[in-house]
């Protein structure tokens, strides 16, 4: 160390914890006491009729067990998350080549292509539902003009299309997300080695995954963690446009929580299904944490 | 110097750009639209796509009753818990990134924080804010966004903080720089699109939160999103207040994205200087 730079009363240790103190104080501030209600509330037996907080043991996690709606609910928060965050990624990745070189009106575009991203999922969900409608959509009109006659598609009411109507209205609003992100991530690559390769002769497959791929894989791995997070826990646009209908066809994890803690008022029930998702994704999470940590 | 490709390569990529601009944007126009028609137009069949004249009367309406003020409280609890979020953030990762503070059980710890889905911690934090009497309150509100919002923004800098070359810094420490000088006059301007990038996407998380606000607030300092449901009746569903409303929510944002655009794409280029 270069004697000027210990002059500095920069103590390693003390800054070490300094730093992040303040952070994780606020984190703890808010995510402690709501785990700690959690635990104690699943155990106890409280609904809207009884706040009944003696010890109640497991019983809330046995049931979890045998209920149909929560495993089917749980399926479909997995299945959709399955489908829409390749989607997002691969559609955010080609937009992203698209507007990496210079076009006319770059910036314009861009900050069009990011509209959908700034709107509350509240008003995506009202926004495709007016889309949608079957009778007052511009969707069905346009359909109607290609096929050459009136449609009217019950897009979010026949259990075949109402998945697939929930997924335009996400991919439409986060794909944008994914497009900033690896835009970003793009142009930080070092353009001289991209062009050096290319003068080499390496075809554009072998550029994407030997150069490309791993300049761009610590961003990439960030924005589908927490897009992945985010699909996981979807709600508002799901709720807006099919409230989880028909039937429970969209009902979600989310959704189904919901429903158990503010329309049936199970509140112990619904903790047991908050802790039974936390530890789902706190598994899952840290499965995939450590596997990237050991790749690289 | 701007190299543009020639030719109908640049053409083919114009048109397919303004293609996907237009699948974005028609949604929204639509939205807008939808606050501009009379009722007779939003239930017209087939469907009117321009309104015959510019009907204000749901704008009016919002400001005469006093729901407008919903944007504002919007702006004031995004706004002071970005601010907060990114300071806190960028000096946690700093001190994560350079010290590797606590470890990778740390930063796990953090990112666990944002798996949490809020509905499943919304009950026990409305008892916690009834305790603390922050119910209907902006510290309420902005303290809960804050922390909702610091793990992101502690593992986006992160990423960005990774990249920046330890040299650098080294010689800005040699120089005479103190440790905060280093963060503020080397780390946040190197990292400078990304940390503009992940400023703006703070705002957006905070500005679209539906779920807390909902819980959390009654009249004092209701956000848009809330607002902006009230308008869905049990009876009928009050679309050119949804529209109306939602367009008073969305034009803020327009702005914050037009005027941070520069720092956000060009910005990200420029802070490319790799050692």
């Amino acid at each position: 160390m270069p004697h000027r730079a210990n002059k500095l009363a920069d103590n390693p240790t003390v800054l070490r914890y300094a730093l992040v103190a303040p952070a994780v104080f606020v984190i703890l501030l808010i995510g402690l006491y709501p785990l700690i209600k959690l635990a104690v509330t699943s155990v106890q037996n409280v609904t809207m009729f009884g706040t009944d907080t003696s010890f109640h043991g497991a019983v809330h996690y046995a049931r979890l067990f045998g209920d149909e709606r929560l495993w089917a609910a749980l399926w479909n928060t997995i299945w959709f998350t399955a489908i829409a965050l390749p989607i997002e990624l691969v559609l955010g990745y080609l937009l992203a080549l698209l507007f990496l070189h210079p076009i006319p009106f770059r910036r314009t575009l861009i900050a069009i292509i990011l509209l959908p991203t700034v709107i509350s999922p509240i008003v995506a969900g009202a926004t495709w539902r007016l889309m949608l409608d079957q009778r007052f959509g511009p969707v069905n009109q346009i359909i109607g003009w290609i096929v050459g006659r009136d449609v009217e598609i019950l897009w979010t009411i026949n259990p075949s299309l109402v998945w697939p109507a929930v997924l335009v209205a996400e991919v439409w609003q986060w794909t944008p997300f994914m497009f900033l992100i690896l835009l970003a991530a793009l142009s930080n690559m070092d353009r001289e080695q991209l062009e050096a390769a290319e003068v080499d002769g390496a075809g554009a497959w072998t550029v994407f995954r030997k150069i490309v791929l791993p300049a761009i894989m610590p961003v990439v791995f960030i924005a589908v963690l927490i897009r992945g997070l985010d699909l996981f826990r979807v709600f508002d646009v799901i709720w807006t446009m099919t409230q989880g209908g028909p039937g429970t066809r969209t009902e979600t994890i989310s959704i189904y929580a919901y429903q158990m803690a503010f329309r049936e008022f199970e509140i112990s029930y619904s903790a047991a299904i908050a802790f039974l998702v936390i530890v789902l994704l706190t598994v899952a999470v840290i499965w995939a944490l450590r596997r990237v940590e050991v790749a690289r | 110097m701007r190299r543009w490709e020639h030719g109908w390569r640049l053409v083919l990529r114009m048109i397919l750009a303004l293609a996907i601009a237009l699948f974005f944007v028609f949604p929204i126009y639509w939205l807008a639209s939808i606050s501009f028609k009379s009722p007779e137009e939003i239930f017209a069949y087939p469907p009117v796509w321009v309104p015959a004249e510019l009907n204000v009367s749901a704008y009016i309406a919002l400001f005469r009753d006093g729901d407008a003020w919903a944007v504002w409280n919007s702006l004031v609890t995004a706004g002071l818990s970005t601010v907060i979020a990114m300071i806190l953030g960028t000096l946690a990762a700093y001190g994560i990134v350079r010290y590797r503070t606590g470890g990778e059980n740390l930063t796990i710890w953090i990112i666990s924080q944002r798996m949490i889905p809020p509905i499943c911690v919304a009950f026990p934090i409305f008892l916690l804010f009834v305790a603390l009497g922050l119910i209907d309150t902006f510290v309420g509100l902005i303290t809960l966004y804050t922390a909702f919002n610091l793990p992101y923004v502690i593992w986006m800098m992160r990423g960005y903080i990774q990249d920046i070359p330890l040299e650098l810094e080294q010689s800005a420490l040699v120089d005479g720089l103190s440790r905060w000088a280093v963060i503020t006059k080397v780390i946040i301007p190197m990292a400078r699109g990304g940390f503009f990038a992940t400023a703006v996407f703070t705002f957006i998380f905070a500005w679209n939160d539906f779920l807390f606000a909902l819980v959390l607030t009654r009249s004092e300092v209701v956000t848009y999103p809330v607002q902006v449901t009230g308008y869905f009746g049990s009876q009928s569903t009050f679309w050119s207040q949804i529209g109306a409303m939602s367009m008073l929510g969305v034009l803020p944002m327009m702005v914050v994205v037009a005027t941070m655009q520069r720092f956000i794409v060009r910005g990200m280029s420029m802070g490319a200087v790799k050692g």
